[in-house]
């Protein structure tokens, strides 16, 4: 009954097998936006983020909630597996013909009544959408949470011409009015717990539109209700809306938004003007492809049989929603990722956030530390391919893991996160990032690589272990970031090699 | 060379090192969980859907109507919207009890605001999730009917229940006449922002009331349907 399994780690799953194949051509890498220039690299935030106890106590309660509802719903499906294969085939078909698929999802746009338009890179989706919403003579649109839309930072883009973009969904709205930053793919305000989203609303939401009642409480019924009073006049007279996708169906020219609480359908139902920003990796190949990622997303990331609500629209529908829909195709490094034949199946990324939910540096760290709107595993993988190795954020990002695997287990689309990590280390470490590192590397390939050698630095090695006796070596000059947080072995007063000479002499033993 | 060329030029050299054309890389099928059978399917449907913390009720075809009535009473709806290819043997009875109005009355988001309650009939139910899809047909009527009225009773037929998700997919397949908006419900609106903690009733409907139309000896349900207007 169960169609076999591709052995993990085989190539064919992410591209051609053929040794002769072309070299492939990467684009441009992704620009770092200006909210995450000059972002200290993962170890330094990881610190400040760890001495929070409030938001680690928060952390550790959500994410372990979330991660027992995913492992009951993945249970309750006995072809999980062959589920994510299918899922994982769908998206590499979809990649590796990318071209073919996006010509034929604009083909069947264009034919339904939608105006699709191409952004290279962040600032040329921010004008292209700016310039949609100016022809519409409004100075406000509603938004529909969207990783593509943070990733541009359309809002800023936005804000800077005197449009007030408004998040919609709880979440966002909680980190919008709080000025802060998101910290979870699912739950960007997981980080903060009831009393403080209390304070936000009660402090905030006055000064942008309807306050919150005076006698508002931190029952989350009640703080949910706050939000809904205070969104719905803004739902009833925005004229424009912007949303992002979940999947684009090339065959079709459908697009997809997966949601819980009805800010989705409000926005992309009830505006004259919808735009949507679409990562050119969101296509799937065929409709029937929804068979399987309607159920690989929400069980993986809500933790649900199904989230409340999926809105699926193509093009424009006559006198059904709104009558003027554009779709930007978006680039912004992800031809660069494309090119890599290991490196692309990050961009099966469905952003469900299960890898988030079952790790161990991410429940301590929270997303911040991750200085991307991608925190957690695919973070750690994505951002470096995205924008390269060339910042401090994104040389350490490959080294925040403990490569225990939770995340490869629990992706629904089989991206195997662990192994895109030490290729990345590989990579980092070939450019010169970790120089320490490195040098101490050479080092040592230059004493294995001579037997001469290796018996000279174990000479050394076993004196020095006689003169330090049973002492405990708590650091050694020169590797304080090694040693700081680890005991160093003791050296043996004796190598086997030594012992073996003084047990046996030289009658032919191994030399 | 404008975005356009050039994205599809930079994704084409991307994947420089892929010779198979499309469509001929490995696809594992995606198999259905085969029904155990009709009444174990409608069960399981009924219990998903109430998982989520929406009514179901059961009703044999000729009870349809008194069965809204009832509902809409027992949730104080004053008001009722209803779509134009509503089955008018439902409304009967509603309309001697409160005020019905039709989609085209309820012309804006503002008007719908006004109105208490939606009842409208599906287009397909899936009992391994607990999901009603509307393909806001005729008997659905348009998407902002059922979301904006905070009280959204839907009418569904036995026959319209599938047992697993590829089943539903494979139903909604667009036909000749190009793709329909589709709205897929699963329970009332919902969210789990604060805290983790599930709180039902954010924007749509709070209310979700679900009715199975089971076919019984004296007429299948299938044929009231089709009585009504296209």
């Amino acid at each position: 009954m169960t169609p076999p399994i591709p052995a993990e780690g085989d190539p064919a799953a992410y591209g051609s097998a053929d040794p002769t194949a072309a070299p492939t051509v990467a684009g441009p890498v992704q620009r770092t936006s200006a909210t995450f220039i000059g972002m200290p690299k993962f170890p330094e935030a990881a610190r400040v983020a760890l001495a929070n106890t409030q938001q680690r106590r928060n952390l550790h309660h959500a994410t372990h909630t979330i991660r027992a509802k995913r492992a009951a719903v993945v249970d309750e499906l006995p072809q999980w597996e062959a589920l994510r294969v299918a899922g994982a085939e769908a998206k590499d078909e979809a990649l590796t013909h990318l071209g073919d698929y996006l010509e034929q999802l604009e083909a069947n746009l264009t034919a339904r009544g939608a105006v699709v338009h191409w952004a290279r890179d962040a600032q040329e989706a921010n004008a292209i959408v700016l310039e949609i919403v100016r022809a519409k003579e409004v100075d406000e649109v509603v938004k529909v949470k969207s990783m593509a839309t943070q990733e541009i930072e359309l809002n800023e883009a936005l804000e800077a011409a005197g449009i007030n973009a408004w998040e919609t969904d709880l979440a966002e709205l909680i980190v919008q009015l709080g000025h802060d930053r998101p910290s979870h793919i699912l739950v960007p305000a997981i980080h903060r717990n009831r009393s403080e989203i209390r304070e936000i609303f009660s402090h905030e939401m006055g000064k942008v539109g309807r306050p919150a009642p005076s006698d508002l409480t931190d029952e989350p019924a009640r703080l949910a209700e706050a939000a809904r009073l205070h969104l719905r006049e803004k739902f009833l007279r925005a004229r424009v809306a912007v949303s992002g996708a979940n999947f684009a169906v090339a065959d079709t020219g459908t697009l997809v938004v997966v949601e819980s609480e009805g800010n989705g359908r409000m926005c992309l139902t009830l505006p004259e003007t919808l735009i949507s920003v679409v990562g050119i990796e969101k296509v799937l190949p065929t409709w029937d492809d929804l068979g399987a990622m309607l159920q690989l997303l929400p069980r993986s990331s809500t933790g649900e049989r199904m989230n409340p609500y999926t809105t699926m629209w193509s093009g424009v529908h006559e006198g059904d929603g709104p009558q003027d829909v554009h779709v930007v195709l978006l680039d912004n490094g992800r031809s660069h990722v494309l090119a890599d034949r290991l490196g692309r199946q990050a961009l099966r990324c469905i952003r469900c956030s299960a890898c988030l939910n079952v790790c161990p540096v991410y429940e301590r760290t929270g997303g911040h530390a991750y200085g991307s709107v991608y925190p957690g595993p695919i973070g750690a993988v994505l951002n470096p391919q995205l924008r390269g190795t060339t910042s401090d954020v994104d040389k350490s990002l490959p080294y925040a893991s403990s490569l225990c695997g939770a995340c490869f287990d629990a992706c629904p689309v089989r991206i195997n996160i662990p192994e895109l990590l030490v290729e990345l280390r590989g990579k980092v470490v070939e450019e010169g990032g970790h120089t320490a590192e490195s040098v101490a590397m050479k080092a040592a390939a230059w004493v294995l690589s001579d037997p001469k050698r290796l018996a000279g630095a174990q000479k050394a090695a076993t004196t020095a272990g006689r003169v330090i006796g049973k002492r405990t070596i708590r650091s050694v000059p020169g590797l304080g970031a090694w040693t700081n947080a680890r005991d160093l072995p003791t050296p043996p007063t004796e190598t086997f090699r030594q012992w073996w000479v003084r047990e046996h002499g030289d009658e032919g033993g191994p030399r | 060379m404008s975005a356009r060329d050039e994205i599809l030029a930079r994704v084409r050299g991307a994947v420089a090192d892929v010779t198979t054309p499309p469509g001929s890389g490995p696809r594992t099928p995606v198999v259905d969980v085969p029904s155990p059978g009709v009444a174990e399917t409608l069960e399981l449907f009924a219990e998903n859907v109430a998982d989520y913390r929406a009514t179901v009720l059961r009703a044999a075809p000729a009870d349809v109507g008194a069965i809204i009535t009832d509902t809409l009473r027992t949730h104080g709806c004053r008001s009722v919207v209803v779509p134009t290819g509503l089955d008018r043997e439902w409304l009967r009875e509603v309309e001697s009890a409160l005020e019905v109005r039709p989609e085209t009355e309820v012309a804006t988001a503002a008007d719908l605001s006004s109105v208490d309650a939606v009842v409208t009939a599906s287009a397909v139910g899936i009992a391994t999730t607990g999901t009603i899809v509307l393909d806001h047909r005729a008997d659905q009527g348009r998407r902002a009917l059922t979301l904006v009225p905070d009280t959204h009773i839907c009418v569904i037929r036995a026959d319209q229940v599938v047992h697993d998700v590829p089943e539903a997919v494979g139903r909604l397949r667009p036909d000749a006449d190009g793709p329909r908006p589709l709205t897929w419900i699963s329970g009332p609106s919902a969210t789990s922002d604060i805290e983790l903690e599930r709180v039902e009733g954010v924007h749509g409907p709070r209310t979700l009331v679900v009715v199975v139309v089971t076919a019984t000896e004296h007429g299948s349900p299938a044929e009231h349907h089709e009585a009504g207007p296209a």
